[in-house]
């Protein structure tokens, strides 16, 4: 098997850096741990989960999707050229890796995303097996698990009680990937450390069903009272993929943008006679919630949550979805009985 | 690479007619041979578009004209905001930006040798003119057309020529009304909301499809009267309008409930809507 020294993470970003990836790492930035791009002499900190998801280096943040030369009220279109750079997602987390997974399903639904699927297929996914959990984390009630590998390429598991790490390649990019490493990884034999254990938290399948006959139910009230309508919870997600798109102009050019959006903001439904179909936060929050574990569960066959918590550690308000599919639970196991 | 699905026709303004205080209609011809003939390729009855001027935005209209008319596209608009300004403030010989068609359609196909009513309400008669025109262009295939159109005002009907057209064709029935204290001196239509007058003219159900289309308050009136006339959920259809920005079922807002009003629509009959949260509309 493939292994390297724990602390060698960065000379396998080097070697692949080198052999003309974009490295896309966890990096310690200030008191966060952030997914950046992987620059020499950055460190590689797989300490705890980064505050953002790798969905932005494959849906960036604001995109442009059309350009136009402006001259006095006549415009003409400029050609868009899409990024795609050869990408390692390296260290990433097994939550963020599945997410990628639901996306695919979006992105390809009747119409194929260009830009979604060139960015995809020119990116290698390896996440590390998650060996800590925090309290907010809750893959396990969602179907995912520590050590998952749904969206990877390759995986790296912590072994020797955190010495080292084992790179496995689990398909053709993962291969490409670990030929790529070259010297920085050694053949030898090392036992990987146990995953996480991470409790289940609540049962995802009733909250679908509850979901299913609560449209009105006066739970979505008090569940959203906390929500500021931010939108924080949703940029830090790694499958909320709601945008908005809009034009930005000078004098002489204009662009349309693709831009991240989030169900959670006032605006986002707001017709311009006035009406909003969603006028509240209540209404917001129950989207919210119903689209990850009703609505994506209908159309696409699968949760539109994978357990990452990081809107919970986000929260100004101190929500947390996990929470309130817990009290989802409840309120369905209150009417049983 | 560009992003295909994102990528709009050029589109030359060869007619501006202003149809109502603030509502104006475009007839928009395409730059490009191969963007008309993907488009009518794709077109039938009861899809949309998204229009834009490059600066403003998009906006999400229906086509306002039928594929029986395949030189052209029109729209018609309230300017109510940022782009519809811009798209109003456009004259003959410039251009905008459009994309489309995208949704389902009224399945007219199956409407043939039935009795067609329309009824429509302010400026949701654009999205239901292209169908009746659709029919008017094929008129030998269907039985017998009724309109029932009503505004708030007479200064709010819109296509105030076409209506006058309709009027006068022997084979087509066409009664207009204007809600109480928005008639003229000259008015020689009814006076009345639409549900009343529709319930006064009481239209058979027999052999007959309706369609129906205008604001919430004159939708939740109108369908009991069609209920109670005959009429089955399934012969009742409608068309939707959400917020909407990618118009293929990605961006995430157009939903009610876990139907896209993009993808899924925006035409449904009255048996769909009895299944969908109307809480989310």
């Amino acid at each position: 098997m493939k292994t390297l020294d724990a602390n060698k993470l960065s000379d396998l970003a080097a070697a692949l850096a080198a052999a003309g990836y974009r490295v896309v790492a966890p990096v310690r930035d200030g008191r966060e741990i952030r997914m950046q791009e992987w620059k020499p002499g950055a460190a590689i900190d797989t300490s705890a989960v980064p505050v953002n998801s790798i969905k932005e280096f494959l849906f960036p943040r604001c995109e442009v999707i059309a350009r136009y030369r402006l001259e006095g009220d006549d415009f003409s279109p400029e050609p868009v050229a899409t990024d795609a750079p050869k990408t390692a997602a390296l260290a990433v987390r097994p939550c963020d890796a599945a997410a990628m997974v639901m996306l695919d399903k979006v992105f390809n639904w009747e119409y194929k995303d260009d830009a979604w699927n060139a960015r995809r297929a020119a990116t290698t996914i390896v996440p590390v097996v998650c060996t800590a959990a925090d309290q907010d984390c809750f893959c396990t009630s969602v179907g995912g698990a520590p050590d998952a590998t749904a969206g990877a390429d390759a995986v790296l598991r912590s072994a020797d009680g955190g010495r080292k790490f084992i790179l496995q390649p689990l398909g053709p990019k993962g291969q490409a990937l670990v030929a790529a490493a070259g010297a920085v990884l050694s053949e030898g034999d090392a036992k990987a450390d146990p995953p996480a254990q991470v409790p289940v938290r609540f049962d995802a399948k009733a909250v679908t069903e509850w979901c299913g006959g609560n449209f009105e139910s006066p739970l979505w009230r008090e569940v959203s009272l906390a929500c500021l309508g931010c939108g924080a919870c949703a940029y830090c997600c790694p499958t909320c993929h709601c945008f908005d798109i809009q034009d930005e102009a000078t004098r002489t050019e204009s662009v349309r943008l693709r831009n991240w959006d989030t169900c959670g903001l006032s605006l986002f439904t707001l017709h311009s006679s006035g009406h909003n179909p969603r006028p509240d936060q209540a209404s917001r929050w129950r989207q919210r919630v119903m689209h990850k574990f009703r609505y994506f569960v209908e159309r696409f066959g699968g949760l539109a949550c994978t357990g990452c918590g990081r809107c919970a550690r986000l929260c100004p308000g101190g929500m947390a979805i996990a929470q309130v599919c817990k009290e989802i639970d409840e309120a369905r196991k209150a009417v049983v009985k | 690479m560009t992003l295909a699905t994102y990528q709009s026709a050029i589109m030359k303004i060869v007619l501006a007619r202003d149809e109502a205080p603030d509502v104006r209609t475009l007839r928009l011809r395409f730059a490009e041979e191969a963007d008309r003939a993907r488009f009518f390729e794709k077109y039938r009855v009861g899809m949309f578009g998204l229009y834009g001027v490059p600066g403003a935005g998009e906006s999400t209209f229906c086509v306002a004209s039928p594929p029986t008319r395949t030189e052209y596209i029109e729209c018609t608009f309230r300017r109510t905001g940022r782009v519809t300004a811009a798209l109003a403030d456009r004259e003959v010989g410039q251009a905008v930006t459009f994309r489309g068609p995208y949704g389902n359609s009224f399945p007219i196909e199956a409407w043939k040798g039935k009795n067609i009513l329309f009824i429509a309400g302010g400026i949701a008669l654009p999205p239901i003119r292209s169908v009746i025109w659709n029919i008017l262009d094929r008129r030998k295939e269907f039985a017998d057309v009724s309109i029932l159109y009503g505004a708030r005002t007479v200064a709010d009907l819109v296509y105030k020529d076409e209506l006058a057209e309709w009027g006068s064709r022997q084979d087509v029935r066409l009664v207009t009304t204007v809600d109480p204290g928005g008639e003229t001196p000259d008015w020689k239509g009814q006076i009345g909301f639409v549900p009343t007058v529709l319930e006064q003219t009481a239209p058979s159900s027999a052999n007959t499809i309706a369609l129906v289309c205008g604001p919430p308050i004159m939708i939740k009136f109108t369908l009991p009267v069609l209920t109670k006339l005959g009429f089955a959920p399934k012969d009742v259809y409608t068309t939707l309008e959400n917020r909407m920005k990618c118009g293929v079922g990605q961006c995430g807002r157009c939903n009610v409930g876990s139907v896209y009003v993009c993808r899924d629509g925006p035409v449904f009959t009255l048996d769909q809507l009895k299944h969908m949260l109307t809480a989310d509309m």
